[in-house]
């Protein structure tokens, strides 16, 4: 077994497997450490699929709109695999004055840093999609918004990686980081000890144990989220959708079926969230949700329901850092429910930050020390 | 856990074989050289060749496909099928409307 490496990646899910691909891809020898016998079974898996920079918080827009302009439109013809990246907008939708004044307000801050969202009213939606509910009576509409199919984005980044010489092994949790002479060196796991000049830590809710290890802590907590998925469909629409009233959010997929999500309410305080079982009320309560908006799908059935464990930072936006205390640490996690459309230009950044390098995008606002108490 | 797996195992070449063009998958049309050939693409598990392929993803949510899925890939690993976990059982057990499963309150 090889044990020793440039840089160890913990966590193989859509951060991690494309971390190890950027890292690959400049000649640096990786190795993947996963906990689960399947790669990129967290998240990156069980995601809505969602490329949006729309509704993003200010601190990481300068990294969905850098993966929505250089990264996404070329990315299945980079890792040689068709990863569904459609580019149709993203609608997200009102029924009462006060949605429309919460929508206009997200607009106007992503306005204000240069990303083109604007409103619209009923008319204008049905014209974008025809199949919208009277109820609906505006939205926000950012044209350059999109979605992409998450387990073929993850898988895509994976097989490529591991093309490029990337060494990965499941099964194996690592349990604790190890320090020689005040330096991260050692990763010490269920299968043995792993050496290393440089540790990428992107396992998701599982880092925070990890970087404990050694004295770094970052506030996040595990939260569950339901996801639904309905037999397919002729072709509908392939706007990413999203509502003022968060009750549900989704797309069509290339395949015709429907991935939608959504929250009953009660999801912080779900039982045992990182063993990702779905909520009973949760499925039942999106189909309502979506009867309000769409009731053209009433009658299409859904197949299959899941959820996934969000790793959610205590002020909503992830962590992508080199640590200053330790030499040869990076940590990117805590994406909060929303790393997957900022997974490629994220995973870029880590990238460059393991080879020491200064980051090519703005991630002034996403530190590790940035948690202090309040005023 | 299961077994440490190790994604550069020598499982061997890729050999076409006479019958790779039989469909295994019927609700997804999924064939069997494409589940033999997606193993040599690095997809070890039941639940990897799911989301690669989509086999067992459809209407039947590989009721009838799962076994033989299962055994394609253990030959193709060098492996006994019962070492490979099966894909997670998730509800309905069958397709339902959106508007039946939306009706779980009563007096609504
Ligand atoms: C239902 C749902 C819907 C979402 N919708 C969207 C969306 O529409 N748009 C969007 O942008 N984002 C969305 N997200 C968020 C997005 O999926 C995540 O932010 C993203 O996938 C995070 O990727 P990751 O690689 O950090 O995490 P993960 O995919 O969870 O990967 C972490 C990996 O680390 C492994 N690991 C953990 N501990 C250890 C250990 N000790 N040793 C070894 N390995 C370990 C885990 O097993 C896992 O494979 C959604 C998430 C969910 C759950």
């Amino acid at each position: 077994m090889k044990t020793t490496t440039d840089v160890i990646v913990i966590g193989s899910g859509i951060i991690g497997s494309a971390t190890a691909y950027y890292l690959a891809k400049n000649g640096v020898d990786v190795i993947v450490l996963e906990k689960d016998a399947t790669i990129g079974n967290g998240s990156s898996s069980r995601n809505g699929g969602g490329v949006r920079q729309s509704g993003r918080d200010v601190r990481e827009l300068p990294l969905a709109m850098y993966g929505v302009k250089n990264l996404w439109p070329s990315l299945s013809e980079e890792l040689g695999m068709n990863v569904e990246y459609h580019q149709d907008g993203n609608l997200r939708l009102g029924k009462t004055e006060a949605h429309l004044a919460k929508l206009k307000q997200l607009a106007d801050n992503a306005s204000a840093v240069g990303l083109d969202v604007k409103m619209i009213d009923g008319e204008e939606i049905k014209k974008i999609c025809p199949y919208m509910s009277d109820e609906v009576i505006g939205a926000s509409w950012c044209p350059t918004d999109g979605h992409a199919n998450p387990l073929l984005a993850t898988l895509a980044y994976y097989r490529k990686a591991r093309q490029l010489g990337v060494q990965y092994y499941s099964s194996v949790t690592v349990e604790k980081l190890g320090l020689v002479r005040g330096k991260v060196r050692k990763v010490i796991t269920s299968e043995g000890t792993f050496e290393t000049e440089m540790v990428v830590v992107a396992a998701g809710i599982g880092s925070r144990p990890i970087l404990n290890s050694v004295g770094i802590d970052i506030p996040m907590n595990p939260k569950i989220a339901d996801t639904i998925v309905t037999e397919a469909q002729a072709p509908m629409f392939w706007q990413m959708l999203g509502t003022a009233a968060a009750d549900f959010y989704g797309h069509q997929t290339e395949h015709g079926s429907f991935v939608f999500g959504g929250g009953s309410g009660h999801e912080t305080y779900a039982k045992n969230p990182e063993q990702m079982y779905s909520t009973s009320i949760t499925a039942s309560y999106i189909c309502r949700a979506i009867g309000g908006y769409f009731p053209a799908l009433n009658d299409t059935k859904i197949v299959r329901t899941w959820a996934g464990c969000h790793d959610i930072c205590s002020d909503g936006v992830p962590v992508i850092d080199r640590i200053d205390e330790l030499e040869g640490l990076v940590a990117g996690c805590g994406f909060s429910g929303h790393g997957f459309g900022i997974a490629p230009s994220a995973a870029l950044v880590l990238s460059e930050l393991a080879m020491g390098k200064k980051a090519s995008i703005d991630i002034s606002g996403l530190r590790y020390n940035r948690f202090k108490a309040k005023a | 856990m299961e077994k440490l797996q190790d994604r550069f195992a020598d499982i061997g070449e890729f050999i076409p074989q006479q019958d790779d063009d039989v469909i295994v998958c019927r609700c997804e049309e999924i064939t069997k050289g494409e589940i033999r050939k997606a193993v040599h693409e690095g997809i070890f598990t039941i639940g990897e060749m799911r989301r690669y392929l989509r086999n067992g993803m459809g209407l039947c949510q590989g009721q009838t496909c799962g076994k033989m899925v299962k055994g394609i890939m253990a030959r193709e690993l060098g492996i006994r099928p019962m070492d490979l976990t099966p894909a997670t059982a998730r509800a309905p057990m069958r397709p339902m409307e959106m508007k039946i499963l939306a009706n779980d309150r009563s007096g609504d």
